[in-house]
C-alpha cells in the first residue's frame, strides 16, 4: 500500500501522522466509510461541486474554510477543541479530580455504549435525508442540506476516531457496525427509533434539524462536561457545527411560514383548503409537523426515571447542560426533582431523586431551548398581520417511552380517551393527507437565485455570498 | 433498608391463564408459544416497577402455571416457544429494585423457586416429550438468559444489538444464581475462559460470537426470525412422542381450606404448632377405589388421586416455604390403605407410556424433588395407619430422619412400609438418581438387599434391618422420643441447618441441578449477605441510584 498523507488526507488535530495504532484502523474503516458514502449518501451527488465549509484545524480561523469541493473528496477531519489546562472534573463522586485522559476499565462498557449511541444517530440522519436533494426548493437549500450531511459524516468520524482509539479491538467492530444498520432496516436498524424514521419531505427536514438537532446540541453538551476528556473536547468540536444545523431547521421552518403568511395577506385566505390552492403550506399543518417532530424529539431523552442516567452522572461519564454555570453541589445526592406522573385519571408531578431524572432535567432544558425559536416564528407571523400562533405541544403528548407513554393526551396536556385520540390524531399530526400533500409541493428548484413557491428566498446568503450565487455546480 | 416483614404478603401460588398479568399462551397445532410481556404495576410486592420485561416471583407463578397447563391440558403440545411481546427487548432478568427491598429469605425462596421452575422445563425436555425454543428477540440480560438457557435451544435475533449478557458480577455485584453460571458451563460447554469475559461484561455478546462461543445455537436476521423460529419449532416437534391427537385433562383450581394455622386440602393436611415451630403435614391415600383403565384415568381427570394429592403437596410445600418462615420442622405423615396407593402405583407403571399417565408421575417426581430442596427439616413419622408404600415411600426416603413405631407387644398395630420398583428409578431426586441409590451411596449389596424386598410389607425390624428407617422407637417412648427429636433440632442454627440437610441430601453424586443448588446456590448466598452487595454501599442496595459500589476489597 502506498504511503499515505494522513495529515492531507484527514486534516486532524490528533497526531495522526504518528499514531500506528489509529493509522490502522483508519486505513481499514475509511475505505468502508467510503463505500457507505457512495451507497447511502446524498442520492446521485458525487459529482457536484458544493460550497462547502469545511473544518481544517480547531484554532478560530480553521473550523469554517469555505470552497466548491466534491462530497466524496471532502476532507472528513479529527477536531478536538484545545486541551484545557488542568481540566477538572466538574460533577459527580470524582468531582474536582484530574479529568482522565484514558478510559477507566471500570467505565469502558457504559463509555463505548455512550459513543456508540451518539455515534450510530449520524449516519442515520444522512440515510434518512439521501433523498431529499431530488426535490430540494433551491441550490441554497440544497447545499444547506449537504452541508448538514457531511457534517453529520464528520461527527461520525468523530465517535469512531474515540472508538478506534481508546477502545481496542471492539471499539473497531463497534466501528464497523455503525456503518453497518441502516435507518428504517428491518434487519439492522438504527439504535434509536427516531432514526428509523423516514425523513419524507423539506418540511420534516427543516423541523428535524430544528428539533432533532437541538436534542443532539442537548446530549453533546451533556458530554462535553464528561470526565472523559477526549469525548468533552470532541463533543465541543462537534457543538460548532452542530449550530449551523439548528439555525438550517429555524431558518426553514421561518421562511416556509413567511412565504405562507405573504400568501395569505396577498389573497385574504385564511382557510387552510384555500390556503393550499395557492402551493404553499397551510399553517395549521406547520403545527402539525411541529407537534411530531416535537414529541419524537424529546422522547429521545429517555425514561423519565432511569438508572442508566444516575449511574452516568456520578460517574462522571455524562453531565449536565451547562453542568459548570449550575449553582448546586454538581453531587445531587439529596435533590429532588419534580417528573411528571400519569394517575387516576390526571397528569399530576411527584418529586423522584434528581439523579434518576437527569434525561427528565435535560428534556426539560431542551423544552424551554426549544420553545425561543417557535417565539421567533410567531413573530414572522404576527408581523405579517397573520392572526396564528404556533406553539409546542404538552410535554405528556404523543409521547412513546417513560411513564407517559400508553396513555393519550391532546397537545394541552389534557387526558383523553384512546377513542377521542383517534377522532382527533388527525387534527394534531400530519395525516397521510397531509404528508401527501407537502410532497405533492416537492419539487426540483435548481436555477440560480430561484426557490420554490411555497418557501421565502432567504434573507442573506451564505458566508457573505449573494442568495443568488451558484451554491451547487451539477457538472 | 428496612426488611420486609415475611408476613407482609400471603403468597399464593394458584393461578390460571385468565388471571395473568404477564405472559401469554398461544396454541398453534404442536406448538405453543409463551410471550412474556410483564406488566409494569403487576409486582406482586408493593415498591418497584417492572420495567423492561424484567420479573419477579409473581411473574414466575404465571410461568410455571403455563407451564403445567401445557403438559396437561395441551398433550399435543409437542414444543414451546419461549419469546417476548416487548419491542427490542426478550427479558432483563429479574427486576433489582426487587430484589434490593427483599428480605433475604425473600430472595433465596424466589430463586429457589425459580430454579425449580426452569428445572421442570429440562425436566419435562427429558420424560415427557415438549422441546423448548428460546426465541430471543431482543436484550437478553441475566434472569432472561437464564430462562433461555434453561431451553433446549436459544435462537437470537440478529439485529446488532441485542445480545446476551449475565451482567451479575459487573453491575450487581452478585452471579447470575439462577443457574445461569452452572448452565453456561455443564449444558452449553462454553470454555472457562470465554465463560469469564462473558460473565464480567455487562453488555454481553451478540451476533456470530454468541454463536460461537456456544452462548446461542444460532442466530437470525431479524426479517427471518420468526419463520425459523415457527420452521425449527416444527422440527423438534416432529421429534417428540407426544401424542398426535388426544383431548387434554382441566387442571381446576387446587381446592383448600385455610385457618391460621391450618391448611386443608382433600389429600392433604397441615397443621401449625407456632410454639414448637412445627408444621405437622400429612398425606392421605385414595379413599375409594381408583380406576385401573386409561378411560377411567381420563374421566377421573385431574381429581385422579396420584395427580390430585400431588398437586396438593405441591401447593402445601410452596405455601409454607414462602409464607412460613419460622417453622423450621416439618413432621411427614401419611394416612390410608397401602394396599390402595400400591395399586396406583401398578397402574402408574402399567401405563406409564399414556401421555397423561407420564405426565402425573413426571408432576409427581418433581413435587418429591421440591423436598430435596426444602430448606426445612424434614422427619418422616411412620405410625399406624399410615400408608408410606410406592410413590409415597420417596417422602421417607427425602426426609432427614425417619421414625418407625414399633409396638413388640402387639405386633399387629405395628405399621409398615413397602417398597415398589418406583422406588428404583421412576422419582429421581435433584441428584439424578433414585433416593434409594444416593441413600446406600450406590452399594450393589445393600441395593439388592433392599431389592429383594418390593411389594412385601416391612414391619418396624425389618426396615430399620434394611437401613429404610432411622429409628424404631417402641410404642411406649414413641411421643417422648419424638417430642425430644423435634425440641433439640429446632432449638439449633436454622442456617447450620439448612447447610447440613442440604450437603446430606444431595450426596456423593453431582448433577447439574445439584451444582445448582448446592455449589452455585451456596456461594450465591454467601455473597448475598456480604456487605459488598447488601451493605449501605453495596453493589446490590446502590444499583440503579447512580452511586458506585464501595467495596472492601480483601478477598476472603
Amino acid at each position: 500500500m502506498a504511503a499515505i498523507d494522513y495529515n492531507e488526507l484527514i486534516p486532524n488535530n490528533v497526531n495522526l501522522s504518528s499514531d500506528r495504532t489509529l493509522q490502522r484502523a483508519l486505513e481499514q474503516w475509511q475505505p468502508n466509510f467510503l463505500n457507505w458514502w457512495k451507497d447511502m449518501g446524498p442520492d446521485g451527488s458525487n459529482n457536484f461541486d458544493v460550497y462547502l465549509r469545511t473544518a481544517i484545524s480547531a484554532e478560530p480561523n480553521g473550523w469554517a474554510h469555505f470552497d466548491h469541493v466534491k462530497m466524496p473528496d471532502y476532507r472528513w477531519g479529527i477536531f478536538l477543541a484545545p486541551a484545557e489546562e488542568d481540566r477538572r472534573i466538574g460533577f459527580g463522586e470524582h468531582k474536582g479530580e484530574p479529568v482522565w485522559q484514558e478510559v477507566p476499565g471500570e467505565h469502558r462498557a457504559n463509555l463505548r455504549r455512550i459513543i456508540v449511541t451518539q455515534g450510530d444517530t449520524e449516519p442515520a440522519s444522512v440515510e434518512q435525508q439521501r433523498h431529499l436533494g431530488l426535490t430540494a426548493p433551491s441550490l441554497y437549500d440544497l447545499r444547506n442540506l449537504f452541508q448538514v450531511n457531511v457534517e453529520e459524516g464528520r461527527h461520525l468520524w468523530a465517535m469512531v476516531y474515540l472508538l478506534h482509539r481508546y477502545f481496542g479491538r471492539d471499539g473497531r467492530e463497534e466501528g464497523e457496525a455503525l456503518l453497518q444498520r441502516r435507518s428504517g432496516d428491518q434487519d439492522n436498524p438504527r439504535i434509536l427509533n427516531a432514526f428509523n424514521e423516514k425523513t419524507p419531505d423539506w418540511l420534516s427536514f427543516f423541523m428535524f434539524t430544528y428539533f432533532t438537532d437541538r436534542d443532539g446540541k442537548y446530549q453533546l453538551c451533556a458530554l462535553a462536561e464528561s470526565a472523559f476528556d477526549p469525548l468533552s473536547r470532541t463533543t465541543r468540536f462537534m457543538l460548532t457545527e452542530e449550530a449551523h444545523h439548528m439555525f438550517v431547521g429555524e431558518s426553514g421552518v421561518s421562511r416556509v411560514v413567511q412565504r405562507t403568511c405573504e400568501i395569505m395577506k396577498q389573497h385574504g385566505v385564511e382557510d387552510p383548503a384555500e390556503v393550499r390552492k395557492f402551493g404553499v403550506i397551510d399553517l395549521p399543518t406547520i403545527q402539525r409537523y411541529l407537534n411530531f417532530h416535537f414529541s419524537v424529539t424529546i422522547d429521545l431523552f429517555g425514561a423519565d426515571q432511569s438508572s442508566n442516567a444516575a449511574l452516568f452522572y456520578s460517574a462522571g461519564l455524562k453531565g449536565r447542560f451547562e453542568e459548570t454555570k449550575r449553582q448546586d453541589d454538581h453531587k445531587l445526592n439529596d435533590l429532588m426533582y419534580p417528573v411528571l406522573d400519569y394517575a387516576d385519571g390526571a397528569l399530576t408531578t411527584h418529586d423522584t431523586a434528581m439523579l434518576n431524572a437527569l434525561n427528565e432535567v435535560l428534556r426539560d432544558d431542551y423544552i424551554k431551548d426549544s420553545v425561543g425559536g417557535v417565539e421567533r416564528w410567531n413573530r414572522v407571523i404576527a408581523k405579517n398581520g397573520v392572526d396564528f400562533k404556533l406553539s409546542v405541544p404538552h410535554k405528556a403528548f404523543h409521547r412513546s417511552i417513560g411513564k407517559l407513554a400508553g396513555h393519550h393526551f391532546d397537545p394541552n396536556g389534557r387526558p383523553i380517551s384512546a377513542a377521542a385520540w383517534q377522532k382527533n390524531v388527525d387534527t394534531w399530526l400530519p395525516s397521510t393527507e397531509d404528508r401527501a400533500y407537502v410532497a405533492s409541493l416537492m419539487g426540483r428548484v435548481i436555477a440560480v437565485g430561484k426557490y420554490a413557491n411555497w418557501i421565502a428566498a432567504p434573507t442573506v446568503g451564505l458566508n457573505r455570498q449573494p442568495i443568488e450565487m451558484e451554491y451547487v455546480r451539477f457538472n | 433498608m428496612t426488611e420486609t416483614a415475611p408476613a407482609a404478603t400471603h403468597v399464593d401460588y394458584r393461578t390460571d391463564p385468565s388471571r395473568y398479568q404477564h405472559w401469554s399462551l398461544k396454541i398453534d397445532g404442536p406448538v405453543a408459544t409463551l410471550t412474556m410481556n410483564v406488566a409494569e404495576d403487576g409486582g406482586i410486592r408493593p415498591g418497584y416497577k417492572l420495567k423492561l420485561n424484567s420479573y419477579d416471583l409473581g411473574v414466575d407463578i404465571e410461568l410455571h402455571d403455563a407451564l403445567q397447563r401445557i403438559r396437561f391440558e395441551h398433550p399435543t403440545v409437542r414444543s414451546v416457544i419461549v419469546t417476548s411481546a416487548r419491542d427490542r427487548i426478550f427479558c432483563s432478568g429479574a427486576n433489582i429494585f426487587m430484589l434490593g427491598l427483599s428480605s433475604h429469605a425473600w430472595k433465596v425462596n424466589f430463586c429457589k423457586f425459580t430454579n425449580e421452575t426452569r428445572n421442570g422445563i429440562e425436566d419435562s425436555s427429558r420424560h415427557s416429550g415438549l422441546k423448548f425454543i428460546a426465541a430471543v428477540n431482543g436484550a437478553c440480560a441475566g434472569g432472561g438468559y437464564e430462562l433461555a438457557l434453561a431451553c433446549d435451544e436459544i435462537l437470537l435475533v440478529d439485529d446488532r444489538s441485542s445480545s446476551v449478557s449475565l451482567p451479575e458480577v459487573p453491575l450487581l455485584g452478585v452471579l447470575p444464581g439462577t443457574g445461569g453460571l452452572t448452565r453456561v458451563t455443564d449444558k452449553r460447554k462454553v470454555r472457562r475462559d470465554l465463560a469469564d469475559i462473558f460473565c464480567t461484561s455487562s453488555e454481553g455478546v451478540r451476533g456470530q460470537r454468541a454463536k460461537d462461543w456456544k452462548l446461542v445455537d444460532d442466530i437470525y436476521k431479524t426479517s427471518e426470525f420468526a419463520t425459523k423460529v415457527q420452521a425449527r419449532a416444527l422440527e423438534l416437534a416432529a421429534q417428540s412422542d407426544r401424542p398426535g391427537v388426544a383431548a387434554g385433562v382441566s387442571l381446576t383450581p387446587v381446592e383448600r381450606v385455610q385457618t391460621a394455622d391450618s391448611i386443608e386440602y382433600r389429600y392433604v393436611g397441615i397443621r401449625i404448632d407456632r410454639l414448637r415451630r412445627v408444621a405437622e403435614l400429612t398425606v392421605r391415600g385414595p379413599d375409594a377405589a381408583q380406576p385401573t383403565e386409561i378411560d377411567a384415568i381420563l374421566a377421573a381427570g385431574d381429581g385422579w388421586w396420584p395427580l390430585q394429592m400431588a398437586r396438593e403437596l405441591d401447593d402445601a410445600i410452596l405455601t409454607l416455604r414462602a409464607n412460613e418462615l419460622d417453622i423450621g420442622v416439618w413432621l411427614l405423615r401419611t394416612q390410608g390403605d397401602a394396599a390402595r396407593v400400591l395399586g396406583v402405583d401398578a397402574i402408574l407403571e402399567r401405563h406409564a407410556t399414556h401421555w397423561f399417565v407420564r405426565e402425573t408421575i413426571g408432576m409427581l417426581r418433581r413435587t418429591f424433588a421440591r423436598l430435596d430442596v426444602s430448606s426445612r427439616s424434614l422427619f418422616a413419622l411412620i405410625e399406624q395407619g399410615s400408608c408410606f408404600a410406592g410413590p409415597l415411600l420417596e417422602i421417607v426416603l427425602a426426609a432427614d430422619r425417619s421414625y418407625m413405631a414399633s409396638a413388640p407387644d402387639d405386633l399387629d398395630a405395628q405399621p409398615s412400609i413397602t417398597l415398589s420398583s418406583a422406588n428404583f428409578g421412576t422419582y429421581p431426586s435433584v441428584a439424578g438418581k433414585s433416593r434409594l441409590a444416593q441413600r446406600f451411596y450406590d452399594d450393589a449389596d445393600e441395593i439388592v438387599a433392599v431389592r429383594e424386598a418390593i411389594n412385601v410389607p416391612l414391619d418396624p425390624t425389618r426396615a430399620l434391618a434394611l437401613g429404610l428407617v432411622t429409628a424404631i422407637p417402641d410404642d411406649i417412648d414413641w411421643a417422648d422420643e419424638i417430642r425430644l427429636a423435634v425440641e433439640e433440632r429446632v432449638s439449633q442454627s436454622p442456617d447450620a441447618l439448612t447447610g447440613l440437610e442440604a450437603n446430606l441430601r444431595f450426596g456423593n453424586h453431582e448433577t447439574m441441578e445439584t451444582r445448582i443448588f448446592g455449589r452455585l446456590t451456596a456461594w450465591q448466598n454467601w455473597i448475598f449477605i456480604r456487605p459488598n452487595a447488601v451493605g449501605e454501599k453495596g453493589a446490590l442496595k446502590v444499583y440503579g441510584k447512580g452511586e458506585k459500589a464501595a467495596f472492601d476489597f480483601s478477598r476472603v
